[in-house]
């Protein structure tokens, strides 16, 4: 390559790279705005949306402690009803599932096969379908708190949990398994201490991308939850967005940054395997 | 030897297969009492009408019938398709730009890749709210609100969904773009092709895979949008024909049943749970199509 073309290659990056900062400042603008406007009083969140808080429109931590107890119903509660559902429901189908997929893949019985493509087929299938009778049967068998929602996300959400635990389990060589049993293993053994462990990186994999579901999820916990009593976070988002006008908007923003923020967190420390899950579970429909 | 070796190996199925009630008995039943039987009561009940479940009457297609005939719901199918093509083709568009650039060895793509992926992480509810307070707060300069005029209800609902899904797709395609061989791009060079000819002859064949996935995905992404369609305008403007019906300006075929659902009365529940079958058939149907439509072009390698 001669020098001019080298130059040109070189601007063409700068071009690139300035283009690319500033979608990326565009990008971070809505995260931004909910900043400022947190620490705003309410009448200047519609009128001064991207003014910075400052002189008289500025509410500091007040707007925080005001949103604590916003409808009727303690932020913290909703929090901890949020944590809990989604790593109960997380666990489960984590255990759960791999098992299933590790005796659907290596048993292959007839029983096996259908289920297995019950599950492949239950990924086409949109939430719209079922979300009536599965919400009348959640209620009538008493699923419909947060200890036992579990089981409905286990439920609903097998299909693509399986689906990937299969496809990495035949890609296990049987001879380790053999091995196991000719060492005197059981099934049991077999699965817990010489399955599960190869299994951990699919693992990371199904566990970020149902955590990223489960935590996000609105309409399955609101028609399946008793709502006067158990609100996840973005039920309770969608209370006080309903009563919109009337709900004080600087608080309003004050609460989507205390949800936005463990995510973030969660986000910079796993970011390798979330991107890596991400790219696993895209088969899903 | 290897006689022994395939004893061994039924044998060992033969020991696992004695635990299938521990193994799989917990998934089949959430999977009966999460799926299976909400999915068939549901195609039973979408020929029934009924109040409660228990006291269901079966009628035939009748619900069928007047989910066709529902004019909302006809609003709803073609403004969800629209919505969905210009989505699928923006996301996808730009998604594949910024994948391309940020596979060229710039400076800080590490960074970009984090900030493009992040909105991903945020739930639909919070982020329709976040978006509705951002586009009031530019619209008040013209005193306006997003809730006034269904334009702007759609290029919003575009807006957001491309800050949200671009990063995602934007991922795959990095995948996709890293996969392409080296000394195919190598090949081109030599050979003279320009940037653009080697961009549509030799990379974009080879990421076909990638881009088959993405628009699948974008596809059925919008058909199925719920939570952004709800918290950022929740079917506002409302118009009143001058039969008494009400159609929803920009409401989505998802938040359309979800409405039907919850009508007054509750009589018409029968014909939500129609809609709901119509719908499962064109979420499903369009998937497999499009899927086996883009399979064909993938380059066979």
């Amino acid at each position: 390559m001669n020098k001019k073309s080298l130059s040109a290659e070189a601007r063409r990056k700068t071009t690139l790279s300035v283009v690319l900062a500033v979608i990326c400042v565009i990008y971070v603008l809505p995260v931004v705005a909910v900043v400022i406007n947190s620490f705003k009083l309410n009448t200047f969140v519609k009128t001064d949306t991207f003014a910075l808080p400052t002189g008289e429109m500025y509410a500091g931590f007040a707007n925080f402690i005001k949103g604590m107890t916003f409808g009727n119903y303690p932020f913290v509660k909703s929090v901890i009803y949020s944590v809990v559902i989604t790593l109960l429901s997380t666990a489960l189908i984590l255990l759960c599932t791999s098992m299933a997929a590790w005796y659907i893949a290596r048993v292959n019985s007839l029983f096996c096969k259908a289920l297995y493509f019950l599950c492949v087929f239950s990924m086409v299938v949109p939430f719209q379908m079922v979300m009536f009778t599965l919400s009348k049967t959640a209620n009538s068998l008493h699923l419909n708190t947060p200890w036992t929602i579990p089981v409905i996300y286990l439920g609903f959400g097998a299909g693509l949990a399986i689906f990937m635990f299969v496809g990495f389990v035949k890609s296990i060589p049987l001879e380790i398994e053999e091995a196991a049993a000719i060492d005197g293993c059981g099934p049991m053994r077999t699965y817990f201490s010489v399955v599960v462990p190869m299994l951990k990186p699919t693992m990371v994999s199904v566990g970020i991308l149902e955590i990223m579901w489960v935590w996000n999820d609105f309409l399955l916990p609101y028609l399946v939850l008793d709502k006067n009593l158990y609100r996840t976070i973005p039920i309770h988002i969608q209370y006080l967005k309903g009563s919109y006008g009337t709900v004080d908007l600087g608080a309003t923003m004050a609460l989507i940054l205390l949800s936005i923020i463990p995510v973030i967190v969660f986000y910079l420390t796993c970011q390798k395997h979330i991107i890596k899950g991400v790219a696993a579970g895209a088969v899903k429909g | 030897m290897k006689t022994l070796k395939i004893t061994n190996s039924n044998s060992i199925r033969r020991a696992t297969r004695r635990w299938g009630l521990f193994f799989l008995g917990p998934v089949t039943a959430a999977f009966f009492i999460g799926f299976i039987w909400p999915f068939v009561q549901g195609i039973w009940l979408s020929l029934c009408r009924f109040k409660t479940i228990s006291n269901a009457k079966f009628i035939g297609l009748d619900n069928y019938a007047k989910a066709f005939q529902d004019v909302g719901f006809r609003h709803a199918f073609w403004y969800t398709a629209l919505f969905a093509v210009v989505s699928l083709v923006l996301i996808n568009v730009l998604a594949f730009a910024v994948a391309y650039a940020l596979t060229q060895g710039i400076k800080g793509s590490n960074l970009y890749r984090t900030v493009f992926f992040m909105p991903n992480l945020i739930g639909g509810i919070v982020l329709g709210y976040i978006w509705s307070m951002i586009f009031d707060g530019i619209l008040s300069w013209w005193s306006t609100s997003i809730l006034l005029e269904s334009k702007y209800g759609f290029w919003g609902l575009i807006i957001l969904m491309c800050w949200q899904q671009i990063g995602y797709m934007m991922i795959i395609y990095i995948a996709g773009l890293q996969n392409v061989p080296g000394e195919m791009l190598e090949a081109a060079r030599i050979d003279g092709a320009t940037r653009w000819q080697t961009l549509f002859k030799v990379t974009i064949p080879n990421v076909m895979p990638s881009i088959t996935i993405c628009m699948f995905l974008s596809l059925t992404n919008g058909f199925k949008l719920f939570d952004q369609n709800l918290a950022l305008t929740g079917g506002q403007p409302f118009i009143i024909q001058p039969g008494g019906a009400t159609i929803k300006t920009t409401e989505m075929l998802a938040l359309n049943i979800f409405n039907t659902f919850n009508a007054s009365g509750g009589s018409s529940q029968g014909v939500a749970q129609a809609k709901a079958v119509i719908f499962f058939v064109l979420v499903a149907g369009l998937g497999l199509a499009q899927l086996g439509y883009t399979r064909k072009r993938e380059v066979q390698q």
